[in-house]
């Protein structure tokens, strides 16, 4: 990696840029199963990571997939996979088990059209709420979504970086659009970027508590087989990592899951945000959504109505305060997605009456249309 | 209207090379004209034999939307794809075809060339349409030079095979050159047709 | 201190609050003792162990033991210790599974982790039945038995672990039981110097719940069972097989040497690092599909 060949203008695919941003990130460890569209970035890295002296390995199943990245974290080496939905419904026990036992690494979801095998080859944004809330139990999680091919590749570093930070499984939601298009991009020099390892225990093996509580919320992380043994476990846990029904236990756990993330969010959350500095109409979108929505915004304009975008970057945990920002001048919202209305029910719940929130919820299995985005803004403003 | 979008889709089914037709235009007027370029694929509606679109947009900033909206310019090989492209066409959109491949002909600006008959001439390899039909689009597209899709056609081709696809872009590009004044609008077949 | 109380404060976390989890008659206990002992003849370091297990009443057992232990989900266990031996191919990973855990929600995991023949050590406690949730029915239950999911009889017939994993590759196989200890140090020892993916299945039981619904007595009655149908391998051999009817074998049943996945993997990363195009030479493609024989 490195050199002048690769800071040349390359045409690549979003699924390409994703995977290059996975060895930039420090990943030296995939494991995966095949399904469109997501595959390119199997292949890639099939072929990539070994060059690097990493590990590809084909797995039996998703499942199977994400137990060996979780394993290979726990061994202190960065993993990933990749999906789309039906392999990220079966990996929903495991990022619940990484949610629990607090191991860092990145699941990319390019999302196509469901329920079930749905539209194979086409795009959607339908499991955005399955991103949140998609594993069993209290948990909070943290998901992305990129808009353009440069995006997936920074976005993968910072997945990495953040699940690293805070000791958590990150979401990668790309959908069909961003992760098979082709944009020319010049991908950022590896040495130029941040990247954040593992805080590791700097006390010894007898005064290690894997799970203590820290000012941060998130306790160092040892990896396996350098002298600090201890015990991981998906069941609820005490400090030292032991199986516990103790209530004076679990609720400490609890808490510390949560409190790691949430008082973080400065650092999680961010967004974008266009034309919003005299807005009236606020468009809420993300991901490839956004691209069509930011053009709506530029013909509504053209047309004299102050529509502005706000554009999630961060999905999860949903950034509230772009909405309460927005609120200041907006007071009407709309949320258009490639799915029956997932975010929008979010943007509701912040807005809570003190606006109206429009929707264009459409699930075809194809972006929406500039046109479609823009028409509830045209009937609004009549 | 905000930045001047180029929009052009390739149409066909599975061998005729419409993705690679439609990632060597995205580097010719991305890598070597400078643009900003957005190259997507589609599907039509059909799960097997049906169409593939391989689209790409051209501006000469940032690209919002990255799906075409209305198109420049259609290049079907088949039928079908020319039927279903010809609904997003730009009033001034121009399809360009070969009348072998493509019997009936849309209402609109056709651009008609025997691109299989070219290829066939030129590389003795009629599957080689689809780097003919790039060859006439430098001459169509004003965001692609012949030189900038000369080095797009090189990088792309299999290793050993350049030349090949080198004669076939040139024999589209000088075909199409010389049949620059036969671009015409076609009226929708009357029902006496 | 005696040398067995020595091993026991050296290896168990003797401040994890004890007691366990297990019933009286547990067969776990001894597997416990004869992995440790395993462990302690072939001079592993405590730091170059990883003990990895599933859910069940088998999966709790790593968390006694002053290893790296990972306690994963149900039937997973093998994805795990995939990717911590290929992640770090020093450690020694064991695996340690039910036969619910192993055959039943795992059995792909197992089929697989054999056919790529990682190099890992599992161990399968094998008694019949599903024990932590119950006494359900598992991929293991006898025909015909009862469970708690079975009253009427077990109208399924069972899996034989030793073939299965044979047949989906594993370089090595053995069995053996709760009762035959001595036996099973040996078969651990073997399995843990295996290079490639070795199974032990031990045959264990529940007194609590198997023992208990299908009449067979305490804990002592079905040892006692075991000593009398177990016949080791090298005897069987010489035994006709009217005389074997009703028994099965214990020792190593299959140990074969073939590659295992990291050294194969190896090869991909020279590759992969010489950045040289793949090429097979095409009589070497023909001796590779010769090799790949289907009966």
């Amino acid at each position: 990696m490195g050199g002048e060949e690769e800071r040349r203008p390359k045409l690549i695919q979003g699924n390409e840029a994703c995977a290059e941003g996975a060895i930039a990130a420090g990943c030296r460890f995939y494991a995966g199963y095949p399904i469109t569209p997501s595959s390119e970035i199997a292949e890639v890295l099939s072929y990539r990571l070994p060059a690097v002296g990493g590990t590809f390995i084909q797995m039996e199943d998703e499942i199977a997939s994400l137990g060996a990245v979780i394993g290979a974290s726990l061994a202190g080496v960065k993993a990933m996979t990749a999906t789309s939905g039906p392999g990220f419904s079966l990996m929903q026990e495991h990022i619940g088990f990484a949610c629990m036992a607090e191991v860092p690494c990145v699941i990319v979801n390019v999302m196509r059209g469901g329920p079930s095998t749905g539209l194979p080859t086409s795009p959607s944004q339908g499991d955005v709420q399955q991103a949140r809330w998609g594993t069993h139990g209290d948990h909070p999680i943290i998901a992305l979504t990129p808009w353009s091919v440069r995006e997936c590749f920074e976005l993968t570093v910072r997945a990495f970086n953040l699940s690293e930070k805070y000791r958590t499984p990150v979401i990668l939601l790309m959908d069909e659009v961003v992760g098979h298009m082709r944009e020319n991009v010049v991908l950022p020099d590896p040495s130029s970027l941040e990247i954040f390892d593992r805080v590791k225990p700097s006390v010894p093996p007898e005064w290690y508590i894997p799970y203590e509580d820290t000012s941060f919320g998130v306790p160092p992380m040892a990896p396996f087989g350098e002298g600090y043994r201890y015990h991981v476990t998906g069941l609820t846990h005490d400090v030292r990592g032991f199986p516990t029904l103790r209530e004076d236990e679990i609720e400490p756990f609890m808490a510390r899951l949560f409190r790691k993330i949430w008082s973080h969010l400065d650092d999680i959350q961010t967004w974008d945000t266009f034309q919003m500095e005299d807005a009236d109409i606020c468009i809420v979108a993300y991901g490839s959504v956004a691209r069509a929505a930011k053009r709506a915004v530029l013909e509504a304009r053209e047309k004299g109505k102050k529509v502005g975008l706000v554009r999630l970057i961060t999905i999860w945990p949903f950034c509230r305060r772009a909405i309460e920002e927005a609120l200041k001048g907006c007071k009407v919202f709309l949320v258009p997605e490639m799915n029956m209305g997932q975010i929008s029910r979010e943007v509701k719940r912040v807005v809570r009456g003190r606006g109206e929130v429009l929707t264009v919820s459409k699930a075809l299995g194809r972006l929406l249309t500039p046109n479609e985005i823009l028409e509830p803004i045209l009937e609004e403003s009549r | 209207m905000a930045a001047q979008r180029y929009e052009v889709r390739f149409s066909g089914t599975g061998g005729q090379g419409v993705v690679l037709a439609g990632m060597i235009l995205a580097e010719a007027a991305g890598l070597f004209g400078g643009r900003h370029v957005v190259q997507t694929v589609s599907y039509g509606p059909q799960v097997r034999g049906g169409n593939s679109n391989a689209e790409v947009v051209i501006s000469e900033e940032e690209i919002d939307h990255p799906k075409p909206i209305a198109l420049d310019l259609l290049v079907p090989f088949t039928q079908q794809g020319c039927d279903e492209g010809a609904k997003l066409l730009k009033p001034k959109g121009i399809v360009l075809l070969d009348p072998e491949m493509v019997t009936q002909m849309p209402e609109g600006w056709i651009a008609p060339l025997p691109l299989k008959r070219i290829a066939l001439e030129a590389t003795g390899k009629g599957q080689m349409a689809n780097i003919v039909s790039l060859g006439a689009i430098a001459v169509l597209c004003p965001h692609v030079t012949i030189e900038a899709m000369r080095m797009a056609v090189r990088e792309r081709a299999p290793r050993g095979l350049e030349e090949i696809f080198l004669k076939a872009l040139d024999a589209g590009y000088s075909v199409a050159d010389s049949m620059r004044e036969k671009i015409t609008f076609r009226e929708a077949p009357s029902p006496e047709d | 201190m005696n040398e067995e109380r020595r091993l026991i404060y050296h290896y168990l976390r003797h401040d994890k609050k004890f007691p366990h989890v297990w019933c009286p008659g547990c067969g776990n206990g001894i597997v416990l003792g004869s992995l440790i002992r395993t462990v302690h003849a072939l001079g592993l370091s405590k730091d170059e162990v990883v003990l990895v297990s599933g859910i069940g009443c088998a999966g709790r057992l790593p968390v006694y033991v002053d290893f790296n232990t990972l306690h994963t989900t149900h039937g997973r266990a093998l994805t795990f210790a995939t990717g911590i031996k290929l992640a770090k191919p020093h450690l020694k990973v064991i695996v340690i599974m039910g036969d619910g855990d192993a055959t039943a929600i795992g059995g792909n995991h197992l089929i697989h982790a054999a056919r790529r023949n990682v190099d890992l050590t599992a161990i399968i406690v094998n008694n019949n039945i599903y024990g932590m949730t119950g006494g359900q029915s598992s991929p293991t239950t006898p025909h015909g038995l009862r469970a708690s999911t079975s009253p009427y009889g077990h109208a399924e017939h069972a899996f034989d672990i030793a073939r299965l994993v044979e047949a989906a590759g594993a370089s090595l196989v053995a069995r053996g039981t709760i009762y035959h200890v001595n036996l099973l140090d040996k078969l651990f020892q073997r399995a843990m110097e295996k290079v490639g993916f070795a199974v032990v299945e031990v045959i264990s039981h529940c007194p609590t719940h198997f023992g208990k619904l299908n009449f067979l007595g305490d804990a002592v009655e079905s040892m006692r069972w075991m000593a009398e149908h177990a016949v080791a391998v090298e005897r069987a051999k010489k035994m006709r097989p009217e005389e074997l009817q009703g028994k099965f074998r214990i020792g190593v049943l299959v140990d074969r040497d073939m590659p295992d996945y990291q050294s194969e993997y190896e090869k991909v990363r020279k590759r992969a690092m010489e950045g040289v195009p793949y090429r097979i030479d095409p009589q070497e493609i023909s001796k590779m599909l010769e090799s790949h024989q289907i009966y």
